[in-house]
C-alpha cells in the first residue's frame, strides 16, 4: 500500500469531505422540512392530505434513490428545472430521504399514549395545543436516535452523487484513480473520511438523545 | 334552568360501535354538588358514558346537558371545537392510568393547562400549584417528574392537574383500579374531601364500600342499561333488580 502517495493527497480528500459535509448538513435540513410536512400531511384529519402524504412516503420508498436523481438531474431540463449538481443532489437526497423520516417522525408520535391527548383534551386544550404542548415534546425525544440511523443512511447516501459528478468524497476518489491508478488507496481514503463523519456525528445524535431522554 | 337541578343531564343517551350498542337510551340527572357512583361489569359501558359527558367519545345519540348548555350540539366544526373545549374547561377527569404528562414536572402538569388557556401569570400559576397539591397533600413532590411519585401520589397529581382549572364537575374512571390496594385510601380519601366541599362527582368504580360511604346515588350498569339506580342504601342493601343482586353477590360477597 502507497501510504505516501496517500499522504501527498490526503488534502484533497479533505477538500472533497467539505463538501460531502456541506451536502449532508443541506440534505439533513431538507429532509427534516420534509419529514415534518409529510408527517402533518400523513397524520392530517383530511382524507386526501393523508393520500399525498402516503403516495408520497410510497413513491420515494419504492424506486432507487439514483433513478431519482438521474430523474431530477437528467430528466428536470426536459420539463424546465435547470439545476446544477449540487443543487440537485441535495434536492434529490433531501425529498428522498424525507420520505424516510416521516415515517420516523410519523412513527414517534402514534407511540405516545393516546391518553396523553385525552387528558390534555380533557383539559381544554385545542387538538393543536395538545398536540404542541403535549405529543410533540414527547415524541421529538423519542424521534432522536431513528432520526439518527435516516441521517446515518443519507451520509453514507451522499455517495450516490458522485454518478451526477458532483465533487465530493466518492466522486474525488474515482477523480484520482485516473491520473494515480491506486484504487485501492482512493477509495480507503474516502472510507475513512466517511467513517469520521459518521462517526462524530453518531456521537452527536447520541448526547442529544442522552440530554433530552426523560428519567 | 334552575339552579339546583339537573345540573348534568344526559337524555336518551346511544352509543354504537358500528353494529354493536354499547349504551342503549340511557338517560340520567345530576343535581349540582350531588355524588353519583356508577358501577356494574366490565364492559357494561361506565366509561363509555361518562366521557359522554365531556364528548371524548361523542355519543350517536341523544343529548348531553352541562349547567344549560348542551354539551353536544350539532355546530361546524371549528365553532364545535370551540365550544367543546370550553365545555371541557368546566369538567375535570380522572383517568384509571394517571396520564399525567412524563416530560411536566408536578408543578407544570399542575399549571399547564391554566396557564395555557386563562393566561395567568407564572407568580400566579406558582400559587395556584402550591394550593392545589397542598389540597392533595402533594406540596412536598411539587418539582418531582411523574416517573419518580408512586401511583397514589400520581393519581393525586392527577386530581390536582384537573382542579386547577377549577372545574364545576369532576369525572372519575376507577382512579384506584389501578393502584396497589395500599395506595388506594390516600386517593379516596382525597376524593372524601371533594365531596365534603360539595364538589359534583359522577364517579365510575369497582368499590363498593367507598361508594357507599360517599355516593347519594348509585347507578348499576349491565350491557348497555341502566339496570337499577337509587341511593346507596337501596341499590346495596336492598336491590330490586336480579341482576343488580348477582352483581353484588360477587363483589360484596364476603361481607353479606
Ligand atoms: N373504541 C371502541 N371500539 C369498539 N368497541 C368499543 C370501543 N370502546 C369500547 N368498546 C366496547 O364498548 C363496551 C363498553 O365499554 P366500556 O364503556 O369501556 O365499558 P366499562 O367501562 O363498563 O368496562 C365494551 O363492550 C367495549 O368492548
Ligand atoms: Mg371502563
Amino acid at each position: 500500500m502507497d501510504f505516501e502517495l496517500m499522504l501527498r493527497i490526503y488534502p484533497f480528500f479533505l477538500k472533497a469531505a467539505v463538501v460531502t459535509i456541506e451536502l449532508s448538513v443541506l440534505t439533513t435540513i431538507l429532509g427534516l422540512v420534509c419529514g415534518a410536512l409529510g408527517t402533518a400531511a400523513r397524520l392530517s384529519r383530511h382524507w386526501y392530505l393523508r393520500a399525498i402524504g402516503a403516495a408520497y412516503v410510497s413513491v420515494i420508498r419504492g424506486t432507487p434513490a439514483l433513478i431519482q436523481l438521474f430523474l431530477l438531474y437528467f430528466g428536470g431540463p426536459q420539463i424546465g428545472i435547470q439545476l446544477d449538481a449540487f443543487e440537485a443532489g441535495v434536492i434529490g437526497l433531501g425529498v428522498n430521504i424525507g420520505a424516510y423520516m416521516t415515517e420516523t417522525m410519523r412513527g414517534s408520535i402514534i407511540a405516545i399514549d393516546k391518553g396523553q391527548t385525552e387528558a390534555a383534551r380533557t383539559l381544554g386544550l385545542s387538538r393543536f395545543q395538545a398536540f404542541r404542548k403535549v405529543v410533540l415534546p414527547q415524541a421529538l425525544r423519542l424521534m432522536i436516535r431513528p432520526l439518527g440511523v435516516n441521517i446515518n443512511a443519507l451520509i453514507k447516501g451522499t455517495a450516490l452523487v458522485a454518478a451526477i459528478s458532483v465533487v465530493e468524497l466518492t466522486y474525488t476518489a474515482q477523480r484520482y484513480i485516473g491520473s494515480t491508478y491506486k484504487p485501492f488507496e482512493m477509495f480507503l481514503l474516502s472510507g475513512l473520511l466517511y467513517m469520521v463523519i459518521i462517526y462524530v456525528t453518531g456521537k452527536g445524535i447520541s448526547y442529544l438523545d442522552r440530554k433530552v431522554r426523560l428519567t | 334552568m334552575s339552579d339546583t337541578q339537573n345540573f348534568v343531564e344526559i337524555r336518551n343517551a346511544r352509543k354504537s360501535y358500528g353494529y354493536i350498542e354499547v349504551l342503549k337510551d340511557i338517560s340520567l340527572n345530576v343535581e349540582r354538588g350531588q355524588i353519583v357512583a356508577i358501577i356494574g361489569p366490565s364492559g357494561s359501558g361506565k366509561s363509555t358514558l361518562l366521557r359522554a359527558i365531556n364528548d371524548l367519545d361523542p355519543l350517536t345519540g341523544g343529548e348531553v346537558w352541562l349547567d344549560g348548555v348542551q354539551v353536544n350540539k350539532t355546530l361546524p366544526h371549528r365553532q364545535y371545537e370551540k365550544h367543546i373545549n370550553q365545555m371541557r374547561e368546566h369538567v375535570g377527569m380522572v383517568f384509571q392510568h394517571f396520564n399525567l404528562f412524563p416530560h411536566l414536572t408536578v408543578r407544570e402538569n399542575v399549571t399547564m393547562a391554566p396557564r395555557l388557556l386563562k393566561g395567568i401569570s407564572k407568580e400566579e400559576a406558582d400559587q395556584l400549584a402550591e394550593e392545589q397539591l397542598r389540597h392533595v397533600g402533594l406540596l412536598d413532590r411539587i418539582d418531582y417528574y411523574p416517573s419518580r411519585l408512586s401511583g397514589g401520589q400520581k393519581q393525586r397529581c392527577a386530581i390536582a392537574r384537573a382542579l386547577a382549572m377549577k372545574p364545576k364537575l369532576m369525572l372519575f374512571d376507577e382512579a384506584t383500579s389501578a393502584l396497589d390496594p395500599e395506595l388506594v385510601e390516600e386517593v379516596n380519601l382525597v376524593m372524601k374531601k371533594l365531596a365534603e366541599e360539595h364538589m359534583t362527582m359522577i364517579i365510575v368504580t369497582h368499590e363498593m364500600d367507598f361508594a357507599a360511604s360517599v355516593c347519594d346515588r348509585v347507578l348499576f350498569m349491565d350491557q348497555g342499561y341502566v339496570v337499577e339506580e337509587g341511593p346507596p342504601e337501596v341499590v346495596f342493601k336492598n336491590p330490586k333488580e336480579e341482576r343488580t343482586r348477582a352483581f353484588l353477590r360477587k363483589h360484596l360477597g364476603a361481607n353479606k
